[in-house]
């Protein structure tokens, strides 16, 4: 016998339970439903493998193949920039920081990921930007390496808590068997622990690049928007995720330029959700 | 034996260099920002209203704007998702349902922001009729939110100790009554914690609001939950890609009210949660 009370208050706990599973679906649904309305009249195969974005022209153009290629420049730049550091930074944290050090590193780490995307592109704009000018003789600093740089910082920290908390998870009789044998500290830091906390590693690598793909403003504001196919990370691009920002506010609602911006997000979703689905299967690999 | 020894110390070195290479960025750019931003503090730039196309005068429509987008966002977030949590926490059982949650609170989390922005366009603006309006804007950034917030809510439910629970049971108290009197008053801090970072995250957040609420420029304040509203990082946005010639120092002194706002939450949550640990006596 349940008060009525009860019976209402755990049928809302059940329905908020699943509520995460109908918001998934519906993102999909309403990305589907506005963006498939672009292939009745477009072809997909030209709007992924078209090497011209030009939505307003007419007639319009919508390949996102430029997009694409600045999306892997973007990435590429800041996953070669943020892995190293990050596993470095966390074997740091977890492994040789003297105790009174770690918790200020943790909290300056935890910091970086206080501090809003929007402000990093600020950041980005007034100071990395004309460094890299002037560094590499530039006629602008906005370029696919600005926002690799700005990127990789960005996914430090997702990077850096998942490895750490990785090799703290490492069982201790590990540390203690390696030691014991009269290995070193770093041996034993790289021959056993960082095995055994591999799956851990590709999880946050996983996540690193899930983070940095979907990343927007900061994208927006660094990488110079320009919708051409790079040939080197000096020069500007354009992101998926930057045009669609970009574009969106003077797409006209139900305009072949809407929909191919709500098609550029299907795929983006499609690429996040095999990313943390890729990651989730590394995270409980053990 | 001294070249591992050597090794070990080169290695050891090479990590504490780069440890420094992703700290002392971040102290840099909160310095540059705070001694920059501090120039542009009056009353005026905080409480007055924007002027001549938003070169001077003051950014108060903006942070009232954030601050309304913020509170919407914990209206509409921090009821679902602390049920949410303690139905995986409490209820769930390890069954094929409680896996499918997981995995989508995982995808929510991971979705980008930008892709929330589409779907509050396409669901709350344009299918349910709310217009570019703080309501729209407030749900979308909800949704994005609702992940962090089970998560941390979860955790919190299961530093809980089993004891607590049976003890509770063996009184004869049901399930909920349980939950209601004996797992989330232990639980509050944490659950606190994890909320307010939440938010932090969704008053700096700029792609899901660019199209659901966003206004370019409104120089008066928000009458109604229908109604649009400035907001500061689409302000910050704004002054340094929009619009031509506004002083450095005004943008500057908009980059600090937001992180001043968000560290201001983030420093709220550590309190909360160092307070509590020393308080915890299980």
């Amino acid at each position: 016998m349940k008060r009525p009370f009860e019976y209402i208050i755990e049928k809302l706990i059940f329905l908020s339970g699943i509520a995460s599973i109908v918001f998934v679906i519906l993102i999909f649904v309403f990305l589907l439903k506005e963006g498939l309305s672009l292939f009745g009249s477009y072809n997909p195969f030209a709007f992924i493998f078209g090497k011209n974005w030009y939505p307003i022209s007419d007639p319009p153009q919508f390949g996102i193949l430029p997009l694409i290629v600045g999306s892997l420049w973007v990435t590429f730049g800041a996953i070669v920039i943020a892995v190293p550091l990050g596993i470095a930074a966390a074997i740091y944290v977890a492994e040789v920081a003297p105790h009174w050090l770690r918790d200020y590193l943790k909290s300056g780490i935890e910091l970086l990921a206080a501090i809003p995307s929007i402000v990093l592109g600020f950041i980005g704009i007034v100071t990395l930007a004309p460094w890299l000018k002037y560094l590499f003789h530039l006629p602008s600093g906005l370029t696919a390496l600005a926002g690799s740089i700005m990127l990789a910082f960005m996914a430090m920290p997702t990077i850096v808590s998942i490895i750490e908390d990785a090799i703290v998870s490492v069982p201790k009789s590990y540390r203690e068997g390696s030691l014991a044998l009269g290995a070193t500290h770093w041996q034993t830091i790289y021959r056993v622990i960082l095995p055994a906390a591999s799956s851990g590693i590709l999880a946050a690598i996983m996540l690193g690049i899930g983070r940095v793909i979907g990343e927007t403003m900061a994208v927006l504001m660094i990488t110079g928007n320009a919708a051409v196919m790079a040939t080197s990370i000096l020069q500007p691009v354009r992101t998926l995720t930057a045009t669609v920002a970009a574009e969106m506010g003077e797409a006209v609602a139900g305009s072949g330029h809407y929909y191919a911006l709500f098609a550029i997000g299907i795929i983006l979703f499609i690429i996040s959700f095999i990313i943390n689905i890729l990651a989730d299967m590394f995270m409980h690999k053990k | 034996m001294n070249d591992t020894l050597r090794t070990e110390k080169i290695a050891f070195f090479c990590l504490l260099i780069a440890t420094i290479v992703v700290i002392i960025p971040v102290a840099l750019i909160l310095t540059i920002v705070l001694v920059r931003g501090l120039s542009a503090f009056s009353w005026e730039f905080i409480f007055a209203m924007p002027r001549e196309g938003m070169r001077a005068g003051g950014i108060f429509p903006a942070i009232v704007g954030t601050v309304y987008l913020t509170l919407g966002t914990a209206v509409f977030s921090i009821p679902f998702g602390i049920l949410a949590a303690i139905y995986l926490n409490e209820y769930a059982g390890r069954n094929w349902l409680t896996r499918t949650i997981e995995i989508a609170i995982i995808n929510l989390a991971g979705v980008p922001s930008i892709v929330y922005g589409l779907f509050g366009l396409g669901l709350f603006v344009t299918f349910l009729g709310f217009g570019a309006s703080i309501l729209a804007g407030s749900l979308t950034l909800a949704i994005m939110t609702l992940p962090v917030i089970i998560t941390a809510t979860r955790e919190a439910l299961s530093t809980v100790p089993n004891s607590f629970r049976e003890v509770s049971f063996s009184l004869g108290a049901s399930r909920w009554q349980t939950v209601r009197n004996v797992v989330l008053p232990n639980a509050i801090p944490g659950i606190l914690t994890g909320t307010i970072l939440g938010l932090s995250r969704a008053a700096g957040e700029t792609a899901p609001i660019l199209f659901t609420v966003a206004a370019f420029y409104l120089p008066r304040l928000p009458l109604s939950v229908y109604d649009q509203a400035m907001a500061l990082p689409y302000h910050i946005y704004v002054l340094s890609t929009q619009v031509p010639n506004v002083s450095l120092k005004i943008q500057y002194g908009t980059v600090l009210v937001l992180v001043g706002m968000v560290f201001l939450l983030n420093i709220v949550a550590s309190v909360i949660r160092s307070r509590f640990r020393k308080k915890k006596t299980w």
